[in-house]
């Protein structure tokens, strides 16, 4: 059962995940948007759009530190268990309650709003209920385990879920693990599942190369240079 | 110098009487989905009028374009690459769909389901954004012909800075149509404003374009462009703009709103620029030099050191020689009659505008004397102030010289013609007045009022050794994939039109050939299905089959 839950579910999720994206971008590019309701409805996504995903953008940088960076590494830099774990409760708690209130927000907007509400097709709503799902589970769980308890995550959820990774997955870790982080996992491993086939994939366009690019783009009908310079690049022509 | 080509447009709006032709085949041609209902990527507007989308030409407000910032340089009104990427997740400068309009259909049903009574049934406006019934309050046209412009017309951007407002008593106002298409720009901010890259200049012909698969709904190019010219998909999720009917444009035939224009107003044609020289020409400082600049910025084709350099770009030869035929650049450069449409917004662009000198004419003729006389007509140019200045804040940034000069020459042809139309000897002192000759004013009477059609439209095709590469045959096979094409208008798994891309030709021949054969408009016999979703539409309709709900239902047969 635990090798079922913790090791063979993840990996199929992370696979479908992978494949489920390749398969996604080159069948379906046309499909691949965020898919914007801002034409029909402005006041509550003003707020509730950047609530969300800059709570968001938060939440997956505790991910990211949480998750990924051993915790003998944090030490190493001198930022004690104390001063993580304060770091990690208020920091990870403005995020969480700012995508939490953006969620309620967006939420609210989505179903309220006729025209919002009937260009929200079945996977959307799917989705939502995932995305929900995982957040709230996530808040729950930080919340609960700086009232209650003192499980280190850091020992255990981290390490296993770094573990998968290493393709050395240890299932034990997570199965000590209170019920809540379970239960987290589960539902963000199902999400990682359905991401491919939901307008989440817009999460991979974010657009940092226009950091960078020149502002205006040529693009030539024919790639193949027909002068006599040697062939530019796009914009150099 | 780099020289580069661009296909550009000129339409003389002395001609155009606001039959909307041009809108409703383009329309037809481009944007008779759903998720674009309320988009017209031509429009006319009835000037003084707000416009559409509503006064979108009021860029306090909607921030597009661009402007000199203080250190000389060249920047987005809406703020550089860091402001937007903050803005990404609600953009606050999108224009909403009242600012264009609600798009509706009729609730025909009840036109045909009602039982006999005593009064009419009707039909009422069911919106197309809800599915629930709406008051029709605006339109993309809705002040047509000054119609409600008691209420609205004051609230015209361009009459800002006009002292004397401009009557809007029905009679004595000036009034004139303005057809509005994307302006194609040297310099767009649109693309500027794509955080995808996916909004793109052709290099060849400099038509711009959106590209479906990179497009990510960001909507920013929809507030970059001041022209408001590119559109937001809502189905989609994409950005849809006018495609200067690029699968025509590219086989030598013109676009739908000139071919289909019954004014023959509208002038196709090639210019080469220094593309080298557009931003410099766009970053000039007086406003009213703008005007001058981006002429300068337009090479002549006749130049044997442009035809050198154009080789060396890599533009054929025959595109060169279409460039010296070009009608564009003859009233762009040679005549000096064509002016930009807002050079003030440092896009530089690429559709000019004939200024219209019939509401001087009109006024002439009103006070009875003779409206053909260059003496009575230049001294109207004159005293007419406020014609004059409106015209200048849309096509000089409000230097009314440029337009002075240009309608000078427009009254001038027309009593040098009168001349020659009624046998007398031409008068030389005519065209000399306004500082031209008497065959070049005979050759811009020739482009302007003959209009034939060779010389409107002057359009190289693109090049047959290119042709595997152009859009139409951009697949090896285009129906060798799943469903192939027969799955237009399907939705796919993933919301309105996922799925592969298919190239523009098929689309259109399927679409047709399913309009002809099939009875219903939109699969809405399934279930369950919105009654507004399976609509009819008339502007979908050729005549050919019989849409469902058309007609009432046959009652079923009895085999005999």
């Amino acid at each position: 059962m635990d090798t079922l839950a913790w090791v063979i579910f993840p990996y199929i999720c992370l696979a479908v995940f992978v494949v489920g994206h390749y398969w996604r971008w080159t069948y379906d590019k046309f499909g691949w948007t965020t898919r914007s309701s801002q034409l029909y409805e402005n006041r509550l996504l003003r707020w509730g759009s950047p609530l969300f995903h800059f709570g968001l953008l938060g939440v997956v940088g505790g991910h990211v530190v949480g998750l990924i960076v051993p915790k003998s590494w944090t030490e190493a830099v001198g930022v004690s268990e104390g001063v993580y774990h304060f770091l990690a409760v208020s920091l990870g708690g403005i995020a969480g309650v700012a995508t939490i209130a953006g969620l309620a927000i967006l939420v609210y907007r989505r179903r309220t709003v006729g025209p919002v509400f009937m260009a929200t097709t079945r996977m959307d709503k799917l989705m939502y209920v995932f995305l929900a799902a995982v957040i709230l589970l996530g808040m729950w769980n930080t919340v609960a385990s700086s009232i209650f308890g003192d499980y280190d995550y850091r020992d255990g959820v981290s390490l296993w879920f770094r573990s998968i990774f290493t393709f050395q997955p240890r299932s034990e870790l997570i199965s000590s693990a209170p019920f809540g982080f379970q239960l987290h996992a589960l539902v963000a491993f199902s999400l990682f599942a359905l991401w491919p086939f939901t307008r989440l994939v817009h999460v991979f366009s974010a657009p940092v190369g226009y950091l960078t690019r020149p502002y205006i783009v040529y693009r030539s009908r024919d790639e193949a240079s027909r002068g006599t310079r040697a062939p530019a690049r796009g914009w150099e022509r | 110098m780099r020289v580069m080509a661009q296909m550009a447009m000129v339409m003389n709006l002395d001609k155009c009487i606001g039959c909307h032709t041009c809108s409703v085949t383009c329309k037809q041609a481009w944007t008779n989905r759903s998720g674009v209902e309320y988009v017209w990527f031509n429009n006319v507007e009835t000037r003084p009028g707000l416009g559409y989308p509503r006064t979108y030409e009021d860029q306090e407000t909607w921030q597009g374009g661009w402007v000199l910032g203080r250190n000389g340089r060249l920047a987005l009104r809406a703020g550089g690459r860091w402001k937007k990427l903050a803005n990404i997740f609600s953009n606050p400068k999108l224009p909403s769909i009242e600012d264009y309009y609600e798009p509706w259909t009729y609730d025909y049903e009840t036109l045909l389901n009602a039982p006999a009574q005593q009064h009419f049934p009707v039909a009422r406006p069911i919106s197309l954004i809800t599915g629930k019934p709406m008051n029709v309050s605006w339109s993309a046209n809705w002040d047509d012909n000054l119609g409600g412009s008691h209420d609205n017309a004051q609230r015209d951007v361009m009459l800002k800075g006009i002292t004397d407002k401009v009557v809007m008593e029905f009679e004595k106002t000036f009034m004139f149509y303005l057809p509005r298409i994307c302006e194609h720009c040297l310099n767009p901010s649109c693309a500027a404003s794509c955080p995808s890259g996916a909004i793109y200049k052709r290099s060849e012909d400099g038509i711009v374009l959106v590209d479906q698969d990179k497009c990510r709904g960001w909507r920013m190019c929809v507030s970059g462009c001041p022209y408001k010219k590119v559109y937001f998909n809502h189905r989609t999720g994409k950005a849809e703009k006018c495609t200067f009917c690029y699968p025509r444009v590219e086989v030598g035939i013109p676009t739908v709103c000139s071919e289909t224009c019954v004014g023959r107003l509208r002038y196709l044609g090639l210019v080469l620029y220094d593309a080298d020289r557009v931003l410099e020409a766009a970053s000039v400082e007086d406003e009213h030099a703008l005007y001058e600049a981006q002429r300068s910025v337009l090479l002549d084709p006749d130049d044997p050191e442009v035809q050198r350099e154009a080789t060396r770009a890599g533009i054929p030869e025959d595109w060169v020689r279409a460039a010296q035929r070009s009608p564009v650049h003859a009233l762009i450069n040679r005549f000096k009659v064509a002016l930009p449409l807002h050079p003030e917004y440092r896009t530089m662009p690429m559709v000019w505008y004939i200024p219209p000198l019939s509401p001087v004419v009109d006024v002439v003729r009103d006070t009875g004397h003779d409206a053909e006389d260059r003496g009575n007509l230049f001294a109207a140019i004159e005293t007419l102030r406020i014609p004059v200045e409106y015209l200048a804040n849309l096509f000089t940034a409000g230097d009314p010289a440029p337009v002075e000069a240009v309608l000078r020459k427009l009254a001038a042809m027309r009593s040098y013609m009168r001349d020659i139309n009624l046998g007398r000897d031409p008068d030389d002192s005519i065209p000399e007045a306004v500082g031209m000759d008497g065959e070049s004013m005979y050759d811009m009477f020739r482009l302007l009022a003959l209009a034939k059609y060779d010389e409107r439209y002057v359009i190289p095709t693109a090049h047959a050794e290119q042709a595997h590469a152009l859009e139409e045959l951009a697949t090896e096979c285009s129906l060798d994939y799943e469903g192939g094409p027969g799955m237009m208008g399907e939705s796919g798994p993933f919301g309105e039109g996922s799925g592969e891309l298919t190239p523009v030709a098929v689309e259109n021949f399927q679409m047709l050939k399913q309009r002809q054969t099939a009875d219903d408009l939109s699969g809405d016999d399934a279930p369950g299905r919105d009654r507004t979703r399976g609509r009819v539409n008339l502007l979908n309709w050729d005549g050919k089959g019989s849409p469902r709900g058309l007609f009432p239902k046959k009652p079923p047969e009895d085999q005999q």
